[in-house]
C-alpha cells in the first residue's frame, strides 16, 4: 500500500511539478486561483504516469505553488568574485570568518611578501648595491618570523574551531529529518518521520529550466522541500558510488557515501530556492545532477507534506496513521 | 687512484685519465645508461614530452570550458569511442581527460623532471660524488617510466565503463573505480601507477644511499647545498608514502578482479578506507612535487643575490619539518566525508601548522635577497616569480585548511586554483628556473635571454589569467570536474580559457629557446653566473666531464652553501 502510494507520488511529482513550474507565471497572476489550478492539473499528470492508479492518486491537499527562484540569491551570479549570500546562521558565521578574517589576512600576507620583494629588488639591485652583505644569520628575526605566524594562526584557529563546534552541534529533538540518497545520476529525497516516501529529483533539460525562469543545469523536476526556521537533520548516503550533496547558499557540503549515513544540521532562515550541484566525481553525468532546495514557511511546508500524503505529527503517530 | 679490474664492468676505466671523452656508443649510452647525467637528461626529455601531452589535454579542457554548453566533447568522443559515440560517452571522455591530465602532470611530468631530472643531474655533483650509488638501479628507475606511461596512454583506448578510458579522476576513488568502472581501462591505469611508483621507490632508495654514503670529504650534512637537502627529504617522503599508495591500489585491483571487498560496504569494507590510504600517500606527494623546487629556488636566489642562503639551518630543517608534518595532515583532503568533529578539528589545526615552516622558507628567501647584489638574470626572475606565486597559492591553502570553511570550498574551483598556484605556478616555475639555471651547465650552451624573458612574461601573465579567476568561480560555487556549467560561470571561465591561450604561446617560446640554444647558443663558460654560484657543479666544465670527481674534491671548513 505504502509502496504503491510512493510510486504514485513520485510520478505525480515528476510530471506535476514540472508542469506546475511551467505554469508558474499564470498561477502567480491569479494568486487565489493558484491552488485549484494545480489540483485540476494533478489528474492529468497522473494519467500520464504509467504506474498511476486514478482512484488512489487524487491528492487530498494541493501542493503549494512552487516558489520562483530569485536571481540574487541561492544561485551563482555572473562575474561574482565572492561567496553566495548565506541563509543559515552557521553560513553567515563562516562567511564572516572568511570575509572578515581570512580574506583580509591572506591578502595582506601576499601584499606584504610582494612589497618586501619589490623593495629588495629595487634597493638591492646590482647597480644600486654592488657589494653584497655577508649576513646569513640573525637569530632574532628568525624567531620573530617563526613565532609571528604561530600567533596569527592561533588567532585564526579560534574562530575556525568555534565554527566547527557550531556546525557539529547535534540536531535538537524537534529537527526535521530528511534523507538524501545519491544515485547515478539523480538525487532521492525522503522524509522518514513524516511518512513521505522517497521521490527522485532529476535535472530539467536546460532549455526547460530556463523557460521556467530557473538557471539552466540547476533547475530540477522535483525540489527538496524544506521548512524555514526549523532545524533540519540531513542524512546523506550513496546508493552506487560516492556523491556529494552541496548547496553553497547553506554552507553545506556532505558526501553521500555508499554504506555510510552522514549527518548535517542546519536551519534555513528565509524562504527561497537554493541551488547546488553534486560535488564528488561520480561518473559520466556527474555535472548533471543538480540540487534544488525549496524553503517554505512552516504552514506551507505542512501543506506540502500533506499534499504528499504525509503528516507533520510525530513518527509513531504517523506510522499508525499510515496503517 | 684505486684501480678496479677483473669485474668486466669497470675495466675500461682503469687506465684512463681522459675518461671524459670515453663515451659509449649511442645505443649503449642512452638505452643502457648508468651515467647519472645521461639518465638525468633522459628524465628531462621524457618530462618535457609528457608535459606537452598533459598540457595539450588541459588545452582540450579549456576549449570545452571556454563557453557554456558542450561544443567539442562529442566530436572528440567520435574519435575515442567510434562514430556512434553517445552523449554519455562524451561526458565520460571528459572524465578521462581530467584523469589523464592529473596523472600525467603529477607522475610523468613534475616528478620525473624535478627528482629524476635535476636530482640525478646535480645531487651527485653537488655532494662531490662521481655518480649515484646504484647506477644500474638508476637506469631501471627511468626505464620503468616508459611502460608506465604507455599503460596509462593505452588505457584510454579500452573500455572503462560508460566509454573508453579511465574516468575516475587522478584520485581513483572507490567505488567509482571499482564497481563504477567495468572494463580494463582502470586496471591498466592502476598498473601504470604501480610501475611508476616502483620506479620512484627505487630512485628514492638510490638518492638516500647516495647522499648518506657518497659525500666528498668535508661535505658534512650541514654543508650540503639546500637542493641536496630537499631531494633527501623528498626521497624519504617517497620511500614512506609510495608503498601505501601501492597497497591502496593493489586492494583496488583485487576488489575489481578477485571479489574482495576492501572498499565495498556490502562486504564489510569501507570506501573511506581508500581515501585515507590514498591521501596518506597523496599529501606527502604534494610536498614531493614542491620540496625539490624549494631547493632549486634557494640555490638560485643565493647565486643571483651573491649571498649565502639566509638561515641555512632553518631552511634545511623547515623542509624536514614540512616533510614530517606532511604525513599527519592527510584528511584535510576529506573534510566533507563525514568525519567526526574532533577529527576535523585536529586536521584543521595540524594543517595550519605547515604554514609556519613554509613561512620560514619564504621569509628566508626574501632575507637572502636582502642586502644582496641582485642581478635579474632569467633563472632569478623565474625564482622570484616562484616565491610570489607560491605565497599566493600557500595562503589560499591556509583558508582551505579550516574544516568549517572548507565545507563550502571543497571540490570547487577554489581548490583547483589553490593547487595550480602551488603546482602549476609553483613547482613549474621552479622547474623552469632550474632549467634555465642549469641549462648552460648541462648543455655547455647559453640559452637565449630574450626568448627566455618572453617565455617568462607571457607565461606569467597567461597562468595568472588562467588560474586566478578560478578562485572566483570556486567561491561562487562551481564544482570541479564538470564539462559544462550554468551560464553564471561563463564570464570567468571565458577569461581562464584566454589565459590558457596566452600561456601556450609562452610554452612555444620555451621550445624555440631550447632548440635554438642547443643549435646556436653561445658557448657557456664553466661558471656563467659569477661569484655567487658557489656549489660544486660550477667548478666543473660545461658540460661536465662524462665522469666527474674521479679524484674527490675536498670541502674545506670555510666553504658555505
Amino acid at each position: 500500500m505504502k509502496i504503491a502510494k510512493s510510486v504514485v507520488f513520485a510520478g505525480l511529482l515528476a510530471i506535476g511539478a514540472s508542469g506546475a513550474l511551467a505554469q508558474a507565471p499564470a498561477a502567480e497572476a491569479s494568486n487565489a486561483a493558484a491552488a485549484p489550478a494545480n489540483e485540476a492539473q494533478a489528474p492529468v499528470a497522473n494519467a500520464a504516469a504509467p504506474a498511476a492508479d486514478p482512484a488512489e492518486s487524487a491528492a487530498k491537499v494541493a501542493a503549494p505553488t512552487p516558489l520562483k527562484p530569485e536571481a540574487h540569491i541561492g544561485q551563482p551570479q555572473s562575474k561574482e568574485i565572492g561567496f553566495q549570500e548565506q541563509v543559515t546562521a552557521n553560513g553567515k558565521y563562516a562567511l564572516w570568518f572568511h570575509n572578515g578574517i581570512l580574506l583580509p589576512l591572506i591578502t595582506a600576507m601576499s601584499l606584504f611578501v610582494a612589497a618586501l620583494m619589490v623593495y629588495a629588488m629595487v634597493r638591492f639591485r646590482r647597480s644600486a648595491n654592488p657589494t653584497p652583505s655577508k649576513v646569513s644569520h640573525n637569530t632574532l628575526i628568525e624567531v620573530i618570523w617563526t613565532l609571528g605566524p604561530v600567533l596569527i594562526l592561533v588567532g585564526v584557529a579560534i574562530p575556525s574551531i568555534d565554527l566547527l563546534a557550531k556546525q557539529f552541534k547535534p540536531a535538537p529533538k524537534d529537527a526535521l529529518t530528511v534523507k538524501v540518497t545519491g544515485y547515478q545520476w539523480y538525487w532521492g529525497y525522503e522524509y522518514p518521520d513524516n511518512g513521505v516516501a522517497e521521490y527522485v529529483s532529476n535535472m530539467l533539460p536546460p532549455e526547460k529550466a530556463i523557460a521556467n525562469g530557473e538557471p539552466g543545469l540547476l533547475g530540477v523536476d522535483n525540489r527538496l522541500v524544506l521548512p524555514v526556521g526549523r532545524p533540519i537533520k540531513l542524512l546523506a548516503t550513496g546508493s552506487d558510488v560516492i556523491h556529494s550533496f552541496s548547496v553553497p547558499a547553506l554552507w553545506v557540503k556532505i558526501d553521500a557515501v555508499p554504506g555510510r549515513i552522514n549527518e548535517r544540521t542546519f536551519t534555513i532562515d528565509r524562504p527561497g530556492v537554493y541551488y547546488g550541484q553534486c560535488s564528488e566525481l561520480c561518473g559520466a553525468r556527474h555535472g548533471f545532477m543538480p540540487i534544488a532546495i525549496e524553503a517554505l514557511p512552516p504552514a506551507q511546508f505542512a501543506q506540502w507534506v500533506a499534499s504528499q500524503g504525509g503528516s507533520m505529527t510525530k513518527p509513531a503517530e504517523a506510522a499508525a496513521a499510515a496503517e | 687512484m684505486t684501480t678496479i679490474t677483473g669485474d668486466g664492468l669497470h675495466g675500461d676505466h682503469a687506465h684512463d685519465d681522459h675518461h671524459a671523452e670515453h663515451k659509449p656508443a649511442f645505443f649503449a649510452r642512452w638505452f643502457l645508461s648508468t651515467n647519472h647525467k645521461d639518465i638525468g637528461t633522459l628524465y628531462l626529455i621524457f618530462a618535457i614530452m609528457a608535459g606537452l601531452i598533459g598540457g595539450a589535454i588541459s588545452g582540450l579542457m579549456r576549449i570545452e570550458l571556454a563557453e557554456p554548453g558542450i561544443q567539442y566533447l562529442q566530436i572528440w568522443a567520435r574519435w575515442s569511442d567510434g562514430p556512434e559515440a553517445s552523449l554519455d560517452q562524451a561526458y565520460h571522455l571528459w572524465n578521462v581527460l581530467i584523469t589523464a591530465h592529473g596523472l600525467i602532470m603529477v607522475f610523468f611530468m613534475v616528478m620525473p623532471a624535478i627528482i629524476g631530472g635535476f636530482g640525478n643531474w646535480f645531487v651527485p655533483i653537488m655532494i662531490g660524488a662521481p655518480d649515484m650509488a646504484f647506477p644500474r638501479m638508476n637506469n631501471i628507475s627511468f626505464w620503468l617510466l616508459i611502460p608506465a606511461f604507455l599503460l596509462l596512454l593505452g588505457s584510454t583506448f579500452v573500455p572503462g565503463g560508460t566509454g573508453n578510458g579511465a574516468g575516475t579522476g587522478w584520485t581513483v576513488y572507490a567505488p567509482l573505480s571499482t564497481s563504477g568502472s567495468p572494463g580494463p581501462a582502470v586496471d591498466l591505469a592502476i598498473l601504470s601507477l604501480h610501475i611508476a611508483g616502483a620506479g620512484s621507490i627505487l630512485g628514492a632508495v638510490n638518492f638516500i644511499t647516495t647522499i648518506f654514503n657518497m659525500r666528498a670529504p668535508g661535505m658534512t650534512l650541514h654543508k650540503m647545498p639546500l637542493f641536496v637537502w630537499s631531494v633527501l627529504v623528498t626521497a624519504f617522503l617517497l620511500l614512506l608514502s609510495l608503498p601505501v599508495l601501492a597497497a591502496a591500489i593493489t586492494m583496488l585491483l583485487t576488489d575489481r578482479n578477485f571479489g574482495t571487498t576492501f572498499y565495498d560496504a556490502a562486504g564489510g569494507g569501507d570506501p573511506e578506507l581508500y581515501q585515507h590510504l590514498f591521501w596518506f600517500f597523496g599529501h606527502p606527494e604534494v610536498y614531493i612535487m614542491i620540496l625539490p623546487g624549494f631547493g632549486i629556488v634557494s640555490q638560485i636566489i643565493s647565486t643571483f643575490s651573491r649571498k649565502p642562503v639566509f638561515g641555512y639551518l632553518g631552511m634545511a630543517y623547515a623542509m624536514v619539518a614540512i616533510g614530517v608534518v606532511g604525513f599527519v595532515v592527510w584528511a584535510h583532503h576529506m573534510f566533507t566525508t563525514g568525519m567526526t568533529v574532533n577529527v576535523k578539528m585536529y586536521f584543521t589545526a595540524a594543517t595550519m601548522v605547515i604554514a609556519v615552516p613554509t613561512g620560514v622558507k619564504i621569509f628566508s628567501w626574501i632575507a637572502t635577497m636582502w642586502g644582496g647584489s641582485i642581478s635579474f638574470k632569467l633563472p632569478m626572475i623565474w625564482a622570484m616569480g616562484f616565491v610570489f606565486l607560491f605565497t599566493v597559492g600557500g595562503v589560499t591553502g591556509v583558508v582551505l585548511a579550516n574544516g568549517g570553511v572548507d565545507d563550502n570550498m571543497h571540490d570547487t574551483y577554489y581548490v583547483v586554483a589553490h593547487f595550480h598556484y602551488v603546482l602549476s605556478l609553483g613547482a613549474v616555475f621552479s622547474l623552469f628556473a632550474g632549467f634555465y639555471y642549469w641549462f648552460p651547465k648541462m648543455s655547455g650552451k647559453m640559452y637565449n635571454e630574450v626568448l627566455g624573458q618572453l617565455h617568462f612574461w607571457i607565461f606569467f601573465i597567461g597562468v595568472n589569467l588562467l588560474f586566478f579567476p578560478m578562485h572566483f568561480l570556486g567561491l561562487s560555487g562551481m564544482p570541479r570536474r564538470i564539462p559544462d556549467y550554468p551560464q553564471a560561470y561563463a564570464y570567468w571561465n571565458g577569461i581562464a580559457s584566454h589565459g590558457y591561450e596566452i600561456m601556450a604561446v609562452g610554452v612555444v617560446f620555451f621550445l624555440i629557446n631550447v632548440f635554438w640554444s642547443l643549435a646556436a647558443g653561445r658557448k657557456a663558460g664553466d661558471n656563467p653566473w659569477g661569484e655567487g654560484a658557489t656549489t660544486l657543479e660550477w667548478t666543473l666544465t660545461s658540460p661536465p666531464p662524462f665522469h666527474q670527481f674521479e679524484t674527490l674534491p675536498v670541502i674545506d671548513d670555510a666553504a658555505h652553501h
